[in-house]
């Protein structure tokens, strides 16, 4: 495994392609150790064929994201739940289609 | 569901000898928040492509400031080759986690190593020109003065946001800090704040940990990192 990762920010964009909602604000349960929080904290690395997204706390995958020419492959094994915000006020407005800047989606 | 542009080269500007700030002409640019970043696609003529995620560096328009990797594949071409009227293919604003709006009222601790600067400074800018009070304050930990970004910008007094220095390897004449890495004595004292950390990993991670380590609220610190090169 790298020893550098980045983190769930980066899977804003190719994210962004497949989903009308910003799920980089989603917050995300841990399949294996029960820790929540947002997408964006996830450690992601990014030195393989695709984006591999590990819990922040146990380091077990919680999300694969494989792009190849003509489809995406998405596999959220490690996610018990995401919760998505929806509008309103909160980091979700970026993501809503309220018409606020950045609501480009 | 989020497209590419077709963003045209417009301005540069060097920020210093080795990052340079690249302004372009987006049509249908929706607008984005101070923090936000954009993905970039560069094509060769054999079809094949690179991708880089930059963030937007001020509030309005598409303005990235992009550090030169040596021997990497995309930041050479954009800090060296590329001229005013070359294209390139974007997608975004992307990101809604790592965001800054300028009616938050808590104050703000913004922390950033070496090209970590650029999204923070996209915050300082928009609560210029927003003409917030909120007070903050930037951590700026770089290597040596050459490797400043937006030195005049950041040296010139601006009300309410106060900005430390903090030279890793050579200071210049007269700085009163000795070169190092950041510690806790930097970042302190201890002030309720939303934080804003952001540059490569090992300083993001080792920056956090001395945030907590003061006491700062881990939920209320939001982070990111740039690879190990950023390129």
């Amino acid at each position: 495994m790298q020893a550098d990762h980045l983190d769930g920010n980066a899977l804003a964009g190719p994210l962004a392609e497949i989903f009308a909602a910003d799920v980089s604000v989603a917050v995300s349960r841990c399949a294996a150790c029960g820790l929540t929080g947002p997408v964006a904290s996830l450690h992601v690395y990014d030195r393989a064929p695709g984006l591999v997204a590990r819990c922040p706390g146990c380091e077990e995958v919680v999300l694969r994201l494989v792009r190849s020419p003509d489809a995406a492959w998405l596999d959220l094994r490690g996610a018990v739940t995401l919760r998505i915000p929806l509008g309103g006020a909160g980091p979700g407005a970026v993501a809503s289609a309220g018409g606020e800047p950045g609501a480009d989606r | 569901m989020t497209r590419w542009h077709v963003a045209r080269l417009v301005k540069v500007r060097d920020e210093n000898a080795t990052a340079r700030t690249l302004v372009f002409d987006v049509p249908g640019w929706p607008g984005h928040l101070a923090g936000q970043h954009v993905d970039v696609k560069l094509t060769a003529g054999d079809g094949y492509s690179a991708r880089r995620s930059y963030s937007l560096a001020g509030p309005e328009g598409v303005e990235l400031t992009v550090q030169r990797v040596p021997d990497g594949e995309v930041s050479p071409y954009l800090t060296l080759d590329m001229e005013p009227g070359d294209e390139l293919e974007l997608r975004g604003p992307v990101g809604g986690w790592f965001v800054w709006r300028p009616d938050g009222p808590a104050p703000v601790l913004l922390v950033a190593g070496g090209a970590g600067i650029v999204p923070l400074m996209a915050m300082i800018r928009a609560r210029r020109a927003a003409g917030a009070d909120t007070p903050f304050r930037l951590v700026y930990a770089v290597r040596s003065p050459e490797r400043l970004c937006y030195a005049d910008e950041l040296l010139r007094p601006d009300p309410g946001v106060s900005v430390t220095l903090a030279y890793t390897r050579r200071v210049p004449e007269g700085h009163p800090r000795p070169p190092g890495r950041l510690t806790a004595a930097d970042l302190g004292p201890y002030g309720e704040a939303d934080c804003y950390v952001c540059g490569p990993t090992g300083f993001v991670e080792a920056s956090a940990a001395l945030l907590v380590g003061l006491g700062h609220d881990p939920a209320r610190i939001r982070t990111e990192r740039f690879g190990p090169t950023g390129d």
